[in-house]
């Protein structure tokens, strides 16, 4: 009886470290952004939000978000089905590769671009003869985030494939059934709520990116201006009802989509009987 | 200009993997119509064998026929071959129905025909009722049966089991040995099941091919692979048995052969009691009960005798037999192994035919068997 009451009691415990943690660290600093935001009043925060610099912003984060995570969830996918599907040599190497930008920092990501097609780079001559703008540009923005958004989806596919296992891919293929439809058919199913929930931490991540952004965007407002870097332009003039307007939005973006993401998972869950 | 009475044949398939040859050398025929089943410890090669005659792997050397065509380049979904995988392999996201017309879908037939097909086999296994179910909505032996039905959709001529009960427990793995033993029969197809279990091999086969590290041992009726062993392996791996390095020291077996070399199978050891009567007193060792396991109608002895721990049964309804108790050991027969040939060897006490009578006139009749 004593020993389960201790249980009880360090369950209790670890909730209330847990919930004070995250209450501290998280929903204190986020509710703070929002409320800030709305310091000055609605009107201040709609003016703030709807300036022509601000929406530009906002448009080539979508942008950029968009194409990141098609590429990333395209790659992704190839790369999990390749590593776990398949025995070769240099498998390892692959995979460790993967996870490279996950350990690198942001900021060098960017840098390593701006050494790849820079002035300073082989690739300039050519890329200026096609007339290709690719640093201080949105094609620049968009490879930073590519680059440092592609572990998350490979890296939520893989587990659910090699937990999987293969012979379920054999028996379809043992009667018969082509690539697309094996994949579509029997592995999909599989892999549908990973491959989300990978979409969706890239999805966070792409619109969050500042670091690999920074270094290649050249902060040309309206051109190049994701929502990151167009925050801290404000928050360095002293714009703090700016500031932390976009940045509610942000936060607000990356909330709806955790959400989103619940409410799918637990609906296809029950009507299915998958567990 | 193949043997037209065998379905399948392979000839002299080998394939490695890494280092490890997982077939050598690998031959075989079998009949159409008729069970096969490869038995062999895990790492044996019998998958290996199955997933080759499937098309799952390719042989780096030999030929495999099915129906008298060579089909080492014909892809595995042309082989006409069903396959039952070792944990059933069933679409998870699929419902028993979907499960069963999946193949038949891709070969394209016609709608209301699937639907015939699916049901006809629903019935045949079994499982009315259950088409909307997911696999995770099933028993293990259910999966099975949806398994078995799957692979007999489109019709093949030659069906694989890989394993087919190793994920079921005991009850039901018997019940569905029998069924499917039944359903073969009555389908007619070719079959060939991979396993471990030598009681299953045995209960089920028509033809029993022993396996091991690669190479095939012996292949034969259940009774003649069991009752005459050609090799040691097959000698030791069928049967309760245990092997001796020196048998010479068994009264009754110190005259034969070079004493050397010996399996012996718990069904030669006849174990009684100090009161009890026996037959062949003079040949009988005396041993010492080390372990008695309670197995329901039989009681497994471990007994000492001479230094080898050897392993026999008595029937329940016998008199209990104690740890520790001094018994009578008779050892009817051993396999001697000499120069890799397996000779089975009888007790001499039986073939001087001088045993003496105590006490129990049954043990003299004609129709009484020493067990």
């Amino acid at each position: 009886m004593k020993e389960k009451n201790d249980r009880g009691v360090f369950k209790w415990l670890l909730i209330g470290f847990c919930a004070l943690f995250l209450l501290v660290m998280l929903i204190l600093p986020l509710l703070y952004v929002v409320i800030t935001s709305l310091r000055d009043g609605w009107n201040a925060f709609w003016v703030a939000v709807s300036d022509d610099y601000a929406v530009k912003a906002i448009l080539l984060t979508l942008k950029t978000t968009v194409i990141a995570v098609v590429v990333n969830t395209i790659f992704g996918v190839f790369a999990a089905w390749l590593i776990t599907k398949y025995t070769f040599k240099g498998k390892k190497l692959i995979s460790t590769l993967i996870d490279l930008p996950l350990t690198i920092s942001p900021i060098i990501a960017g840098l390593i671009y701006v050494l790849t097609f820079g002035r300073q780079s082989f690739l300039y001559d050519y890329l200026e003869q096609w007339g290709i703008e690719i640093i201080f540009a949105v094609p620049g923005i968009v490879l930073a985030t590519i680059f440092v958004t592609f572990p998350f989806i490979a890296r939520e596919i893989i587990p659910v494939l090699t937990a999987t296992g293969n012979d379920e891919e054999e028996a379809a293929a043992l009667m018969g059934a082509g690539g697309f439809r094996i994949f579509f058919e029997i592995t999909f199913p599989h892999i549908k709520w990973a491959l989300l929930y990978g979409i969706v931490l890239c999805t966070a991540r792409a619109m969050g990116e500042f670091g690999a952004v920074s270094v290649l965007s050249g902060h040309l407002r309206g051109l190049t201006n994701t929502m990151p870097l167009y925050i801290e332009l404000m928050y360095q003039a002293f714009d703090f009802t700016g500031a932390f307007a976009m940045s509610s939005i942000l936060v607000i973006m990356a909330v709806v989509i955790l959400i989103l993401r619940n409410i799918l998972e637990h609906r296809v869950n029950s009507s299915t009987g998958q567990k | 200009m193949e043997e037209k009475n065998f379905y399948v044949e392979l000839k002299n398939i080998e394939k490695s993997f890494g280092k490890v040859k997982a077939s050598d050398e690998v031959s075989f025929s079998v009949e159409k119509g008729k069970l096969v089943g490869l038995l062999g410890p895990s790492g044996s090669g019998k998958t290996t064998i199955l997933r080759i005659l499937a098309g799952l792997e390719d042989a780096e050397k030999g030929e495999i026929y099915i129906a008298g065509q060579q089909v080492n380049q014909v892809k595995a979904s042309k082989r006409g071959v069903g396959f039952v995988f070792q944990n059933y392999a069933l679409f998870r996201y699929k419902t028993v129905y979907d499960n069963i017309a999946f193949g038949l879908k891709i070969a394209k037939w016609k709608k209301a025909d699937i639907k015939e097909r699916v049901e006809e086999l629903i019935d045949l296994v079994g499982l009315r009722g259950m088409e909307k179910r997911y696999p995770n909505q099933l028993s293990g032996g259910q999966k099975q049966r949806v398994a078995f039905a799957r692979a007999l959709a489109t019709q093949p001529q030659l069906l694989l089991l890989d394993e087919p009960f190793a994920a079921l427990d005991a009850k039901v793995r018997k019940e569905l040995r029998s069924w499917l033993r039944e359903l073969i029969n009555k389908v007619g197809i070719t079959s060939i099941f991979v396993t471990h279990d030598q009681h299953e091999a045995i209960e089920v086969a028509d033809e029993i091919i022993v396996m091991n590290q690669g190479r095939i041992e012996q292949i034969g009726s259940p009774l003649a692979v069991y009752s005459k062993p050609e090799t040691e392996f097959v000698a030791q791996f069928l049967g309760n048995a245990i092997t001796i390095e020196d048998y010479g020291k068994f009264k009754g077996f110190s005259h034969i052969g070079n004493g050397g070399k010996a399996i012996l199978r718990s069904e030669y050891v006849t174990v009684t009691k100090k009161k009890e009567p026996i037959k062949y007193a003079v040949s009988a060792e005396t041993g010492e009960v080390l372990d008695v396991a309670f197995r329901g109608n039989l009681l497994e002895l471990e007994i000492l005798v001479k230094g080898e721990r050897i392993n026999a049964y008595r029937q329940f309804g016998q008199a209990l037999v104690e740890v520790g108790e001094e018994v009578n050991v008779f050892i009817q027969q051993l396999y001697v192994i000499e120069n890799e040939q397996v000779t089975p060897a009888v007790n001499e006490g039986i073939r001087k035919n001088n045993f003496h009578v105590l006490s129990n006139p049954i043990l003299e009749s004609d129709d009484s068997v020493v067990i």
